[in-house]
């Protein structure tokens, strides 16, 4: 599993890309994504995974069960 | 270029200066007592009470200067939407053409569009003297695009001082940064010193890779913001803290707000008034708490005055406003607009023009000597309050149905004080009166005896004279302070006739919500 970010809810705020660990989130054209394949959900880095401690928006950075876990870091 | 000054050069941050200030204030004869007459005496240079070296550093900011935002300009650029802390005021979605108010902007922009919008509007408006990073976010909460924007604005155009805005929080990590960039003012948002009444302004802080939430969240904020103003008074750097006035939350307690951020060296205080329109989607919003009105907002500033400066001008602009305080010609700076635009920086072009704005403000400042020194004899102990339609350059120049906004003058014998002003909607809509009609404007200017105007139509007229409000064309195009002294003369006179009778004013609104850039 990884995270992915609700594009409907995303203000566009960044405050998330600086703090993934993992260099997982970009933007392209004002809209953030989490590349699945570098999202550890910060496993081995941080307590809590950064972009959901950090987004403004309640339930915006949440956990996309479609995807494989990536293996701890 | 300049020398970083220390406080202790000035003494600014202690008692001992506030002394100083006092007796500063009673060399040049004014009253001292309250506080009042502050920004409406002074020098012939316009400095007020200020020590010189403040003065200098000031005194072509619009933000940190009443007497300058009269003629000078200012402009946001947002390159930092991103935040670390969650305010009860805020609401994060910062993107909207139709308001203006702290956070808004219409676009987001890189460093390098920053800096190319700095330069066209530096070229197109030669009174331009300040570029400030406020919002939406927090600009330390970016600091890469932060610092950058201002390294390449620096590049080009060195004459335009730098300024940011920050809740504090990480503010002590960049405090050598910030010297090292010679940004030369720092606003700080500080609403509380109690962490008791930090929880019930702010739900949580992102710190040190976690989320605080509650009492600890806001005792980190805090200690962190006080920090920082120390760290930054104490290398010489202006700092302005701004404090939201949340009715029924913090708005007592500013005053000890106001009384630790004096003793820590801050310069000026500006009391804000909470913007709380359900419409906007804040939780204060949709909690339905209501803001300040004018007089509650006064009486706050008033009792913190006397401890420090008082910042009353402020107008909640956007985050990507340009112009002047009060105007906003931000739709003329898109990003669009400013790629297309030919931009050629003429520094020599602009330092002329700002001598001429200086023989004009040295002028203006003599007139209201003069008119001032007339009332050397009075004695009355009347106060009344006088609105302003104008556009700009400390001169009355406005239509009152063109009116965006009136600017109120406090005035008795010891002098015109600034106090504040009055955001409006247009009375008059493409020469047509508005279907509001005049009830708002009323109620805006309901604590006012009288509004100076450069014209008004016969209707708008007798609806003020219904509401006791006396509007008068006679100085049209004469200087403000000047002028309202004048007013203020012929009214006393009046009285003394008994052809008028002197009566309180109540309260009024201050208008919150969308202002609708013209």
């Amino acid at each position: 599993m990884a995270y992915k970010i609700v594009a409907s809810q995303c203000t566009s705020c960044s405050a998330c890309e600086p703090e993934c660990p993992n260099v997982a989130i970009t933007e392209k054209r004002g809209v953030f994504m989490i590349d699945p394949s570098k999202c550890t959900e910060c496993i081995g880095h941080f307590d809590v995974p950064q972009c959901v401690a950090v987004c403004p928006v309640h339930g915006t950075c949440v956990i996309d069960n479609s995807v494989p876990r990536a293996s701890a870091a | 270029m300049s020398k970083l000054l220390q406080l202790h050069d000035f003494g600014a941050s202690s008692a001992t200066s506030f002394e100083a200030l006092r007796s500063s204030a009673t060399q040049t004869g004014c009253s001292t007592t309250g506080g009042n007459g502050k920004s409406g005496c002074g020098s012939a240079a316009g400095q007020g009470d200020l020590p010189p070296e403040i003065w200098e550093k000031v005194k072509n900011h619009p933000c940190y200067s009443e007497q300058a935002h009269h003629h000078f300009a200012r402009m946001h650029v947002a390159v930092a939407p991103a935040c670390n802390i969650q305010c009860n005021y805020c609401n994060r979605k910062y993107d909207c053409a139709n308001e203006s108010r702290p956070g808004v902007v219409s676009e987001k922009l890189s460093p390098e569009q920053a800096a190319r919008k700095v330069i066209a509007v530096a070229s197109t408006i030669p009174q331009m003297t300040v570029l400030g990073i406020a919002g939406p976010g927090d600009a330390l909460a970016n600091p890469a695009k932060t610092f950058k924007t201002f390294e390449l604005v620096t590049a080009t155009a060195p004459d335009i001082k730098l300024c940011l805005s920050t809740n504090g929080l990480m503010l002590p990590d960049y405090v050598e940064q910030i010297v090292a960039m010679n940004v030369d003012h720092v606003t700080i948002t500080i609403n509380m010193i109690d962490p008791e009444i930090g929880a019930q302004i702010y739900p949580w802080i992102f710190y040190n890779h976690r989320r605080y939430t509650g009492v600890e969240a806001s005792k980190i904020l805090s200690e962190r913001q006080l920090l920082g103003l120390e760290m930054l008074t104490a290398r010489g750097i202006l700092v302005k803290v701004n404090s939201v006035m949340i009715p029924g939350i913090n708005d007592r307690h500013l005053i000890e707000v106001n009384k630790a951020v004096k003793s820590r060296g801050a310069f000026l205080h500006n009391i804000m008034p909470l913007i709380s329109e359900p419409e906007h989607g804040t939780v204060f919003g949709l909690e339905g708490r209501r803001g300040p009105s004018a007089q509650e907002l006064k009486a706050l500033q008033d009792d913190c005055e006397g401890e420090m400066n008082m910042m009353r001008h402020c107008r909640q602009c956007r985050a990507d406003a340009v112009g002047l305080l009060g105007e906003d010609r931000s739709a003329e700076f898109t990003t669009d607009k400013v790629m297309e635009m030919e931009v050629e920086y003429d520094l020599a072009a602009r330092q002329a023009y700002q001598a001429k704005v200086e023989a004009e403000r040295d002028a203006i400042a003599a007139a209201r000597q003069r008119e001032l020194a007339t009332l050397a004899d009075e004695t009355a102990t009347i106060k009344i309050q006088v609105a302003i339609a104008t556009k700009g350059g400390g001169v009355i120049n406005e239509h009152f149905g063109h009116a965006h906004e009136f600017q109120i003058y406090e005035v008795s014998t010891a002098g015109a004080k600034f106090i504040g002003h009055r955001r409006v909607d247009l009375y008059c809509e493409g020469g047509y009166a508005s279907e509001t009609g005049i009830e708002p404007i009323l109620k805006a200017l309901n604590d006012c005896t009288a509004v100076l105007v450069a014209k008004i139509g016969l209707c708008p007229k007798d609806s003020l004279a219904g509401a006791g409000i006396e509007a008068v064309e006679d100085y049209a195009f004469e200087y403000i302070e000047q002028s309202v002294i004048a007013y203020f003369k012929n009214y006393l006179e009046r009285v003394g006739k008994s052809e008028i009778s002197h009566v309180a004013r109540g309260d009024a609104d201050i208008r919150q919500g969308a202002f609708v850039a013209s």
